[in-house]
C-alpha cells in the first residue's frame, strides 16, 4: 500500500499514466477531507447504482397499477405509499432515477462540448469572431432560463427529448463564457507558441492543447448547474411538458399529487424529497470540486 | 462576484478608456452611455429573435390554424401570401419587431382578446408577489448573511450556508404545494389559492392592478388584510428562494470584506465588533449587494411562473401555463417577450446602478 501511494504522489511521474492516475489520486483524497463534498459524491454514487440496479430496488412494477391499492400511507409493504393509480411510489422514484440520470447526462453532453467549442474559438481567435459569438453568448445569457427553456418546449413539443434539448440550449453559453475566459489567460503564453511553431494547425491547438486545459473549471461548472438542469426538467414535467405518461418522472409525479396534497401529502411530497436530495448532492460535490480543481473563482475561503 | 463586464458596454467603456478619450470626463460618461443604450437595444433584438425563432419552429403550420384543413389550395396560398409567409425570413423578421414595437401581440386563441391587453391585466398580480417576496428576501437574507460571515464557521453559519444551498436544489413549485399543505390546509396560518376570499372579489376597482394599493386606495381595509393574508405563502416562498441568494451572496462579500487589512486596523484601534461589521465591513459591500437584489428580483418573475400555477394566482405565469398547454403561441410568445424584457430591462438598470455608484466602476 505504501508502495502504491508513494507511486501516486511522486513529484516527477515517469510516465503520462502515473501523473493522471496521480492527479486522480491528489483529487480524491482533497475531495475526502472536505465532508461535504464527499457526502455529495456519495450521494451522486448512490444516484448511479440506483439508476443501473432500479429492478432489484425497486419492491413493486412502477408501472403495474392497482385500484384496489390506490393512496394507501407509507408503510411495511409500500414504504412511501402509493398513488392514485395503486402505484408503488418508492418504485417510481427508483425508476425516476434513471430518467433524472439520463437527462442531466444527454444536458452535459449537448450543451458543455457545444460551449466549449464556441468559447475557446472565441478566445483562441478574437477580433470579429470574437464579438459576434459573444454577442450571441451575451443574449442567450441575458435571456430567463426557465421561460426560455418553456417557450422552446412548446414550439417543440411536450416530452423528454425535447425537454432535454430546450434544456442544453438555455445553458451552453455559461460554458462559452468560461472557455473564453481559460482560453485567453493561456492563448498567449510559450507552450501554445511552441506548437504553432510546429506547424499545429488551429484546429490542432484547439482540440488538442486548449480544450484540454479548459476541461477542469468546466467539470466544476458542469457539476453546479445539475441542481439548475433537474430543477428545470422536473418544472418542464411538472407542467406536463418534459416526460410524459406513465413515465416516473419525479417532477410529474408531484404534479400528479397535487389535487391530494391536503390529504395524502406523500404522493407530491416523495418525489420532491428524492430531487432536493440528488440536487443538494449536485452542489456539494460542485462546491468541493471548484475547491479542489479551481480555487480562484470560489469564495476565497 | 465575477462579473462578465466583456458585454458590448464593457468594450465600449474600454475603448472610451483609450488615451484620446481621457480628455473629459463627460465626453467618457456619454461615450459609455451610448455603449451601453446600444448594448440594450441589441440585447432586446436578440430576444426578439429568439421569440421570431420560436415561433418559426412551430410543428404547427400557422396558416393552416387560421384557414383550416380543409381550405382549397388557392384560399392557402393566398392566405399565406396575406400573412406573409411567402416573405424571405429576414423581411418577415422585420415586419414581427415593427408590430411589436406598435403593441401588436397577436391574439390569444384562448381568450380571444390581443395578448397585450391580456398581459397588461395580469401582469400587476404577478408584479405584487414579485415584489413583497424580495421584500422578504432581503429583509431576511442581507441581516442573515452578515451574521453568518461574522461567526464564521459556527453552528449558525453552517446552517445558513445549508438554507443557501437549499435555494438551489428545492423545487418551487414543490415548496409552495408543501407550504400550502402545511400552512394552509394543517395550521390554517395563511389564506388558500387565490388572491382574495371569492366574496371580496371584484369589490375593488383595479386602479393599479395591485389589490394591495387599490383597496388601500378605496379605503377598504378588509380587503387589504385579506389580500395580504392570500399573498403571504405565495410570497414567502418566493422570499425563500430570494434569501438563499442574498444571504449567500452578502456572506462571502463579508467574508471578504472582513478579511481585509482596514479591517484589522480598525479592530487593532479598538473599534467594537459591531461598528467593524455594520459600519466598516458592511458599507463597501453595499453597492454589489444592489446589483445581487436586482438580479434576484428578475429571477423571482422567472420563478413566479411556477409558484403561480400552485396558488392559482391570475399572473403572468399561470397566463403563460395555461397557453402552452393549449399551444396558444401568440400569447406564449407574447408572454415570453414580456418577461424576458423586463429581465433583461432589471439586470441592465442594476449593471448601470453599480456603475454609477461604484467609483472604481466608473
Amino acid at each position: 500500500m505504501a508502495n502504491v501511494h508513494s507511486w501516486l504522489i511522486d513529484d516527477s511521474p515517469a510516465s503520462r499514466m502515473q501523473a493522471r492516475l496521480g492527479r486522480l489520486y491528489r483529487i480524491c483524497g482533497a475531495l475526502s477531507r472536505n465532508p461535504l463534498a464527499a457526502v455529495g459524491a456519495i450521494i451522486i454514487l448512490v444516484l448511479i447504482l440506483t439508476a443501473i440496479f432500479a429492478p432489484l430496488i425497486a419492491t413493486h412494477d412502477p408501472l403495474k397499477q392497482d385500484l384496489a391499492q390506490r393512496l394507501l400511507p407509507p408503510g411495511g409493504i409500500n414504504w412511501m405509499g402509493t398513488d392514485e393509480l395503486g402505484r408503488d411510489i418508492w418504485s417510481r422514484v427508483v425508476y425516476g432515477a434513471r430518467i433524472t440520470l439520463v437527462i442531466v447526462v444527454l444536458v452535459a453532453v449537448l450543451a458543455a462540448p457545444a460551449g466549449l467549442i464556441i468559447g475557446a474559438v472565441a478566445g483562441y481567435f478574437g477580433g470579429w469572431i470574437d464579438r459576434v459569438l459573444m454577442g450571441i453568448t451575451d443574449i442567450f445569457l441575458s435571456m430567463p432560463k426557465l421561460i426560455l427553456a418553456l417557450a422552446l418546449v412548446a414550439a417543440l413539443g411536450p416530452g423528454i427529448e425535447n425537454a432535454i434539448i430546450a434544456i442544453a440550449i438555455t445553458s451552453w453559453p455559461g460554458y462559452a463564457r468560461i472557455a473564453r475566459a481559460e482560453t485567453l489567460t493561456f492563448k498567449n503564453s510559450e507552450f501554445i507558441a511552441a506548437i504553432r511553431l510546429q506547424g499545429a494547425s488551429s484546429l490542432r491547438v484547439i482540440l488538442g492543447h486548449v480544450l484540454p486545459l479548459c476541461t477542469s473549471s468546466m467539470i466544476v461548472r458542469v457539476t453546479l448547474d445539475m441542481a439548475g438542469i433537474i430543477l428545470t426538467a422536473a418544472g418542464l414535467g411538472f407542467i406536463g411538458l418534459g416526460a410524459q405518461p406513465p413515465l416516473p418522472e419525479w417532477g410529474a409525479m408531484i404534479a400528479r399529487g397535487r389535487s391530494f396534497i391536503l390529504d395524502q401529502w406523500w404522493v407530491a411530497t416523495m418525489p420532491g424529497f428524492a430531487i432536493i436530495i440528488v440536487s443538494l448532492g449536485f452542489c456539494f460535490l460542485g462546491d468541493g470540486l471548484r475547491d479542489v480543481l479551481d480555487p480562484k473563482s470560489g469564495e476565497q475561503h | 462576484m465575477a462579473f462578465e463586464s466583456e458585454t458590448l458596454a464593457g468594450i465600449a467603456t474600454k475603448a472610451a478608456k483609450r488615451p484620446g478619450f481621457r480628455k473629459s470626463r463627460s465626453a467618457r460618461l456619454i461615450f459609455g452611455l451610448g455603449g451601453f443604450v446600444i448594448s440594450v437595444l441589441i440585447t432586446f433584438l436578440g430576444l426578439l429573435a429568439i421569440t421570431f425563432f420560436i415561433g418559426r419552429v412551430v410543428p404547427i403550420d400557422p396558416v393552416l390554424a387560421v384557414v383550416g384543413d380543409r381550405a382549397p389550395r388557392a384560399v392557402y396560398e393566398a392566405a399565406r401570401i396575406q400573412m406573409g409567409f411567402d416573405q424571405p425570413a429576414l423581411v418577415q423578421f422585420f415586419h414581427y419587431v415593427g408590430s411589436v414595437l406598435r403593441g401588436d401581440l397577436g391574439t390569444s386563441v384562448s381568450t380571444g382578446k390581443p395578448v397585450l391587453d391580456d398581459l397588461k391585466r395580469v401582469f400587476p398580480a404577478t408584479l405584487e408577489m414579485a415584489t413583497l417576496g424580495i421584500i422578504i428576501g432581503v429583509l431576511l437574507g442581507v441581516p442573515m448573511g452578515v451574521y453568518a460571515a461574522s461567526r464564521r464557521g459556527s453552528l449558525v453559519d453552517q446552517t445558513i450556508r445549508v438554507v443557501g444551498l437549499l435555494g438551489y436544489a428545492v423545487p418551487a413549485f414543490w415548496l409552495g404545494l408543501v407550504g400550502l399543505a402545511v400552512f394552509y390546509a394543517r395550521l390554517k396560518w395563511v389564506a388558500g389559492p387565490g388572491r382574495l376570499d371569492i366574496f371580496y372579489d371584484g369589490l375593488v376597482d383595479p386602479v393599479t392592478g395591485i389589490v394591495l394599493i387599490d383597496s388601500l386606495l378605496a379605503g377598504e381595509t378588509e380587503i387589504f388584510v385579506n389580500a395580504l393574508w392570500h399573498l403571504a405563502l405565495p410570497a414567502s416562498v418566493l422570499g425563500f428562494f430570494s434569501l438563499a441568494y442574498i444571504a449567500r451572496m452578502t456572506r462571502s462579500f463579508m467574508l471578504d470584506q472582513l478579511s481585509q487589512e482596514y479591517v484589522t486596523t480598525a479592530r487593532v484601534k479598538g473599534v467594537s465588533e459591531r461598528l467593524v461589521i455594520w459600519r466598516h465591513a458592511f458599507r463597501p459591500i453595499l453597492v454589489p449587494l444592489i446589483t445581487v437584489i436586482g438580479l434576484s428580483y428578475a429571477a423571482l418573475l422567472e420563478g413566479s411562473v411556477m409558484i403561480e400555477t400552485i396558488f392559482s394566482w391570475p399572473g403572468i405565469g399561470n397566463y403563460l401555463t395555461v397557453a402552452l398547454l393549449n399551444a396558444d403561441m401568440s400569447a406564449v410568445l407574447g408572454a415570453t417577450l414580456v418577461i424576458g424584457a423586463v429581465f433583461i430591462g432589471i439586470n441592465k438598470i442594476s449593471d448601470v446602478l453599480y456603475r454609477v455608484l461604484d467609483p472604481r466602476a466608473r
